[in-house]
């Protein structure tokens, strides 16, 4: 599993750079231009109208949730189905003694630490623009992983058996982009029609950024946290486990 | 050199790009999804946050619909000699096949550009008959609209077309995102121009995206005067200039 990861890794020391504007750049640019110039508008319309606070204060850990969605999915289904390909790395690692689960593991792991970098840059910078404040931070670095994870292990299983990646570019448009603008992201779903609100309480990403965002401000319920977290590690499981198999399948025909 | 194009040859261009539609509409119909969403998400939920802007006398919705509409047409342009001149370049080595032909190189860079500015006004169509739909329609100046996507579309196909020029390998298509999202984000899309401190206001009008949006906002608000024609002359000359920079620079790439 470490060979693994370390060769994720390696590979990455070369190419970081070419990550840094869609996980990094995308969501800060996101964050001033909607959370600072757009709520500009919100809070001189009605500043106390999301939970007492500004529109960049609301705005930005749904940011953090839905960047850390975006970077686990396309980071998971993109890579693994390029290297579970017919020239991929996994084809090459499957002639050592690595079993397929310890690939799996390997590049999960990998995953993990683009989704902590990624959040973490962030984190930073809403800590510059005061948004969130002390211990909490961790909390929400801690929400926004395991929402990535909650995308990158379920699209892992997903894309290890793909044999056209064309489909990943279809599930990002239709499935990942919808999500990020209607799970509470930019606005609380409370506001939805009454008929909609019941879907978009099922959305995973719904419970990402409701989790960063009560953890963020200080407002988390323990009884709150518990069913955020526990649905998106449900997720985060149910896709290791079914990536164990999927791998199986795909490596060791 | 470069033989001059011919309104035959680029044609032959436009079709071969159209045959495409044959076998699947959906990469026009995709194109769509997003500014909807955006609309939906933006324009109606976060304008129930907005509440009325001031100097803007239509609800947030159906001042954003007219803005979100020229970037459909600037991305759908943009998009399409942009990724797809380089997927045709790099990838499916289209040109290569091409270029025996009686095409020369100048025909291929107008033909993706009369190809990218006909899906332009096709999805600016597409959106106002959304906006119809949806009520946001505020001024039946919206229908200038599908002329003004021409120019956006001709400016931003042009423009596409000379920075793929310039790139290397697919990694590269990071920095033209880099000069494309912020521009989305801060061209007033979202906001007007008087939310931005006097002094970077310049900065806001100097793009593209800025004058397109000008161009299709003022007439669908209603307000139609000759202070349209900056914009309009502002986007002749962005795409004139663009597509002398691409036909330059493709014709020494392709060494023709």
């Amino acid at each position: 599993m470490w060979r693994e990861f370390t060769y994720w890794l390696l590979q990455y020391k070369r190419t970081w750079r070419g990550t840094i504007v869609i996980s990094v750049a995308n969501p800060l640019l996101f964050l001033l231009g909607i959370g600072a110039g757009l709520g500009h508008l919100v809070d001189r319309h009605a500043p106390a109208q999301i939970a007492g606070v500004s529109y960049l204060a609301f705005f930005a850990p749904g940011m953090l949730a839905a960047a850390a969605m975006q970077t686990g999915f396309i980071e998971s289904a993109g890579r693994v189905a390029m290297a579970a390909g017919f020239d991929g790395s996994y084809r090459a690692a499957t002639t050592t003694p690595l079993t397929p689960a310890q690939i799996m593991a390997g590049h999960l792991l990998f995953i993990a630490f683009r989704l902590a970098t990624s959040a973490a840059a962030f984190v930073v910078v809403m800590l510059a623009f005061r948004v969130t404040h002390g211990w909490w931070t961790l909390g929400a670095l801690a929400g926004a992983l395991l929402t990535g994870l909650a995308f990158g292990a379920p699209a892992a299983a997903w894309a290890v058996g793909l044999r056209q990646t064309r489909h990943i570019n279809s599930v990002f448009r239709f499935v990942i982009m919808p999500m990020y603008l209607f799970s509470g992201t930019f606005f609380a779903v409370a506001e939805l029609p009454g008929w909609l609100r019941p879907v978009a309480y099922a959305l995973p990403l719904y419970h990402g950024a409701a989790l960063c965002r009560t953890l963020s401000l200080g407002t988390a319920t323990l009884a709150g946290t518990a069913v955020h977290a526990g649905i998106l590690l449900a997720l985060a499981v149910a896709g290791i486990a079914a990536a164990r198999v999927a791998y199986r399948r795909r490596l060791h025909p | 050199m470069t033989a001059p194009a011919t309104a035959s040859r680029t044609l032959a261009m436009v079709e071969r790009n159209f045959m495409l539609y044959r076998r699947s509409v959906t990469p026009l119909l995709s194109a769509m999804v997003e500014p909807v969403l955006y609309l939906a998400a933006i324009g109606v939920g976060v304008g129930l946050l907005v509440g009325d802007v001031p100097g803007v006398h239509v609800r947030y919705a159906a001042w954003v619909a007219p803005a979100i509409l020229a970037t459909t047409a600037m991305n759908t342009a943009f998009n399409q000699t942009s990724f797809g001149v380089f997927t045709r370049i790099r990838a499916d080595r289209t040109y290569e096949a091409i270029i025996p032909t009686p095409l020369s190189i100048v025909d291929i860079a107008y033909g993706e550009v009369v190809s990218a500015v006909v899906n332009a006004v096709l999805t600016s169509i597409g959106f106002v008959v959304v906006m119809a739909v949806t009520g946001l329609v505020t001024s039946a100046g919206v229908l200038l609209a599908v002329p003004a996507s021409v120019l956006v579309g001709f400016a931003f196909a042009a423009g596409g077309l000379a920075a793929t020029t310039f790139l290397r390998d697919f990694a590269d298509f990071q920095y033209v995102q880099l000069v494309m999202l912020p521009m989305y984000l801060f061209a007033t899309t979202f906001y007007p121009l008087w939310t931005y401190p006097a002094a970077l206001r310049p900065l806001v009008e100097i793009l593209p995206l800025y004058q397109s949006i000008q161009l299709v906002r003022e007439p669908a608000l209603g307000h139609l005067g000759w202070s349209v024609l900056v914009p309009v002359a502002y986007l002749l000359a962005f795409g004139t200039l663009a597509m002398r920079i691409a036909t330059r620079r493709m014709a020494r790439l392709m060494l023709t």
